[in-house]
Order: C-alpha cells, then structure tokens, then sequence
C-alpha cells in the first residue's frame, strides 16, 4: 500500500470537507451571542426560542403533513406499478417512462406542474404539493420494490394458485407479504425524499402556506441568526438518527433473508 | 375467464393507476411547457395562444447564451474537482477492510440525507465576511476577503452537495474489479501508475461517466445555490428559469429555457451511452 500513500491527501480532505461544515453548523448553535459566527460563549438558548417560533411549527406539521400524503400515494401506485411493469408487461418504454421523474431535473418537473395546476385552476396549497411529490417518489418506490420483485420466488404465487386461491387473494396473501421489505424500503425513501424536498415544493404551494424547507429558505434569506443553527442541528441529528437506523435494519432484513 | 384475458386484465388493474397519474402529472405538464416555447407572453402574464419564433431566437441573445456558458462552466468544474476528489477517496475506501468499507461509506452518504438547505447555509456560515475562515486568514495576517458571492462559492456548494453521488458509483465500479488484474500487471512488472493507467481507469470508465453524470445534471440546473451562495444574481440557467416563471412572469421564455436545459442534458446522456458501450 506504501506506493499509494498520496492517495490518501484527497481521501481525508473528503471527508473533512464533508464534515467540517456541518460540525461548525453545531458548534455555532450553542453560541451563547446574537451572531451566527462568531462564538461568544455556551447556551442553551436558541433551542429554546426555536421552540415557540410558530412559523417554525408551522412549517414543520406542514413538511409532515406533505410527506405522510406524498408517500401513502406512492407506496400504493408505485407497488402496482412495479408488479405491473415486472410480471405484466414487457415494455421497454413503459419502463423508461415509469423511471423518467427519478432522473429529470426537479426544476422541470417543478415549472411543468405549475403551469398544468395553472391550466386547471388547482389552488394551491399542501395537497398540490402531495400530489406533486408523489410523481417523483412513485418513481423511487416502484424502482425499489421492483429489484425485490424479480428476485422473488414465483414458485409459491403458482402454488396458492394451484390450490384453489383467487388472484387477488394470492395477490394479498402470497405476493404482497414477500414484497413487504421491498415496499418499506420504498416509503422510507419517498418519505426521507419528501421530507428534505425544496425545489418542487417552492413552486408548487402558492403563498398561503410553507413547509419546513421553504421557512428555513425564507428565514436565511432575511439575515441568519443562531436560531437556524439550532434547528440545523435538531435536523442533523434526526437525519444522522434515521441513515444509521436504515442501515441497521436493512443488515437485519439481509441477515434474515439469507437465513 | 381465459388466461390472455385474465392477463391482460392482470396488466390492467396493476399498470393503469400508476401510469394514468404519470400521464396526468407528467407527461401532460411536459408536454405544455413544450407547447409554450412556440407562444408569446401576455401583457399581464399569462400565454397568448399566438405561434412566435420569438423565444428561441430571443435564446440565441449573447446574454442568454452566456448564462448557458456559465452554468456549463461551473458545473463542469464541480464534475471535474468531484472526481478527482472522489476517484482516490472511491479507490482507498475500497481497499479498506470489510467493516471499516461500510463505515467509510456511510460516513460519504450521511451528509447527503441532511435537509439540502441547511448543507447550503453552512457555508454561509464558514464563508460570510466575520466567517470562520475569514478569521482563520485574519490569524494569519490575511484578509479579510469576499468569499461569498461569487462563482467559486457556488462551485463549493454545489461540490459539497453532490460529491457523494459521484464517490458512490465508482465505488462501485472500483469495487467490482478483480484484484487479481492489477497483481497481474504488477508481476508483469508494471508500475503502480502504469497499472492504474492501463489496467483499473480504463475498466472503471463506465463508473466514472455515472458519476459524472450524477454530479453535473444537478449542478447545471441548479438555482437555489447560485441564488443563496453566488448572491442572486441571474448567473446560472436555473437562476433565469425561476425568474421567468416566479418574478418576470414570462412563462414562455422560461419554457424555452427549460427546453435548452434538458436539451443540454438529453445531449450528455446519449453521450454517455455511446460512450459506455465504446469503452
């Protein structure tokens, strides 16, 4: 390994440039002073005036809101979709299609939307943005689900067949029980993907309402103070929480079904 | 009930739902945007349903094709810095041992879960004038100077957000190498570069153009970290989109903006393709 000992100067400044912002972001949100910059001492209070900002709880139950709706319409349609697109269909196109709002810009798909709820005369509001949000994370369920499905067993759908059971009752039995980690998979990302969602959402909830997202925007945008480092920290914290929570149990979900 | 009909009703009650939404929510809305770049603008905002060239050759206006430029050069330069920063972090993440791979891994995706925003408002934070690195260079004799604002900060924001989508596919593709080819080309008494350039880059190529591709297309139609880091000011296609259809209220014009862009990325892809096949 000696030879590539020079390797290892881009390696550590990734990861460096990976975390020194966001360990700076924390530090800052203790800062016992007004300034987002400057440290001026330990403090607990900007946690504390973050917990009766309205806006902020607003805008939160609002992103919660918004995701819960987001990923209920597209764990449904994206499930289908993918036993659709897998055991149904051979269709190359229905496929690219099906995939197309994972891979096109969300700036595109954010002014398309805009302009149809324009032409139909949809205020908006939150369920604009749900709907819009279940576009691209159908996409997202319906690929993941997919990968499951076509290393799934077809053998135990032909026998509950063969024993007398119905379609849909093989469907419900049989197909969606060995499917289940595939379509939790799915809804957490279309949950997470929801959650974090910016662009799309900006163009498509009007000006009665925000999700958390939009506030934090509109907050740095007026001046940034420590209050937003606190909830960055909060959100950093959740996020960190979930990705090392996901990996667990997916290496649980591996475990078993090798088992 | 026979089984082509049974089938084909199959095919129906799972396929229609889904595909209905997608032609509604997207191939429509796709297909109207396209439709208004051949229309004009109404005095009001709005569309007046009257076939004009207009906007394309409004397109060509050294102002507007200089903004694509721009946005072509920033986000070139972040594809360019993303790989040769993720390329060896890819490389030694994939010689480490087993369970430190996996923590290596995690630790490059991590930052990509947090709320995109607030990984964009860190580095107003570092780089704004009383900043942190202002005060590191002030310790030093230096500065202060005008960090943000300008081209560079939105490179950095827009390198800090999509790095881990370029160290993630060539990852992969380093990963799969068989490690039995570089000792072959050792015994043959090549030398490390020389392994690396004969034998690991050429059979990692296809990984390197995914990445690329991951970090470029979110790049070069980006307006939120130009708007928040590069001080708002029309600099990238996405900046002059979002304008046109929120502020300037053109939405024909912004249609044909939007048309360049994903003409510009239709353009890389079949590029990529071709380019992955070859190679």
């Amino acid at each position: 390994m000696g030879r590539s000992k020079w390797l290892h100067v881009p390696f550590w400044a990734t990861y460096v440039f990976l975390y020194v912002p966001i360990i700076v972001l924390v530090v800052m949100s203790f800062n016992s002073g007004k300034s987002a910059y400057t440290y001026e001492g330990f403090s607990l209070k900007w946690y504390g005036e973050l917990a009766q900002d309205e806006r902020i709880r607003d805008g939160l139950v609002n992103t919660l809101i918004v995701a819960v709706g987001s990923t209920a319409l597209a764990t449904v349609l994206g499930t289908l979709l993918a036993v659709g697109l897998v055991r149904h269909t051979r269709s190359k196109t229905l496929d690219a299609f099906a995939l197309m709002p994972a891979v096109l810009p969300d700036l595109v798909l954010a002014i398309g939307l805009l302009v149809f709820y324009g032409m139909i005369q949809l205020t908006l509001g939150l369920y604009s943005v749900i709907l819009a949000h279940a576009v691209f994370s159908m996409a997202f369920v319906a690929a993941v689900v997919r990968t499951r499905l076509t290393n799934a067993d077809t053998s135990l759908e032909e026998a509950s067949r063969d024993l007398g059971a119905g379609p849909v009752v093989t469907f419900m039995k049989v197909t969606l029980p060995q499917l289940a980690p595939g379509i939790i998979a799915g809804a957490l990302l279309a949950f997470t993907l929801s959650l974090d969602e910016f662009v799309i959402a900006f163009f498509t909830i009007g000006n009665t309402e925000q999700t958390l997202p939009i506030v934090i925007y509109s907050m740095i945008r007026f001046g940034v103070t420590p209050k937003i480092n606190a909830l960055a920290a909060i959100l950093l914290l959740v996020s960190f929480t979930a990705v090392i929570a996901g990996q667990r149990i997916t290496k649980i979900g591996e475990s078993r079904a090798t088992d | 009930m026979s089984p082509s009909r049974g089938r084909r009703l199959g095919a129906f009650v799972f396929l229609s739902p889904g595909l209905t939404y997608l032609v509604v929510l997207l191939l429509v809305p796709l297909v109207l945007v396209l439709s208004y770049t051949l229309f004009q603008r109404g005095r009001f905002g709005g569309v007046v349903y009257e076939v004009t060239g207009e906007n394309f050759s409004r397109l060509l206006d050294p102002l507007y094709l200089g903004v694509v430029g721009t946005s072509l050069k920033l986000a070139g330069l972040t594809t360019l810095i993303a790989l040769l920063l993720g390329y060896p972090t890819a490389y030694l993440i994939a010689q480490l041992p087993r369970k430190w791979k996996t923590v290596a891994l995690v630790a490059v995706v991590l930052p990509f879960w947090t709320n995109f925003i607030i990984r964009v408002y860190a580095w107003i934070i570092l780089l704004n004038g009383p900043g942190l690195l202002n005060s590191g260079l002030k310790a030093l004799g230096l500065g202060p100077y005008e960090l943000l604002y300008n081209q560079g900060a939105i490179v950095l924001g827009l390198l800090y957000s999509y790095l881990p989508l370029m160290v993630l596919p060539l990852y992969a593709a380093i990963e799969r190498l068989d490690p039995q080819l570089r000792e072959a080309s050792a015994n043959l008494g090549a030398s490390g570069f020389t392994t690396f350039r004969k034998v690991t880059l050429p059979m990692t190529v296809p990984g390197v153009l995914t990445g690329c591709l991951f970090v470029f297309v979110p790049s070069f139609g980006n307006f939120v970290i130009p708007e928040m880091l590069g001080g708002g000011k029309s600099i990238m296609v996405g900046n002059l989109i979002r304008t046109e259809f929120l502020r300037a209220r053109d939405w024909p014009f912004g249609s044909t903006l939007a048309l360049a862009l994903v003409a510009v990325l239709v353009v890389l892809l079949i590029a990529q393709s071709w380019a992955a096949r070859r190679g």
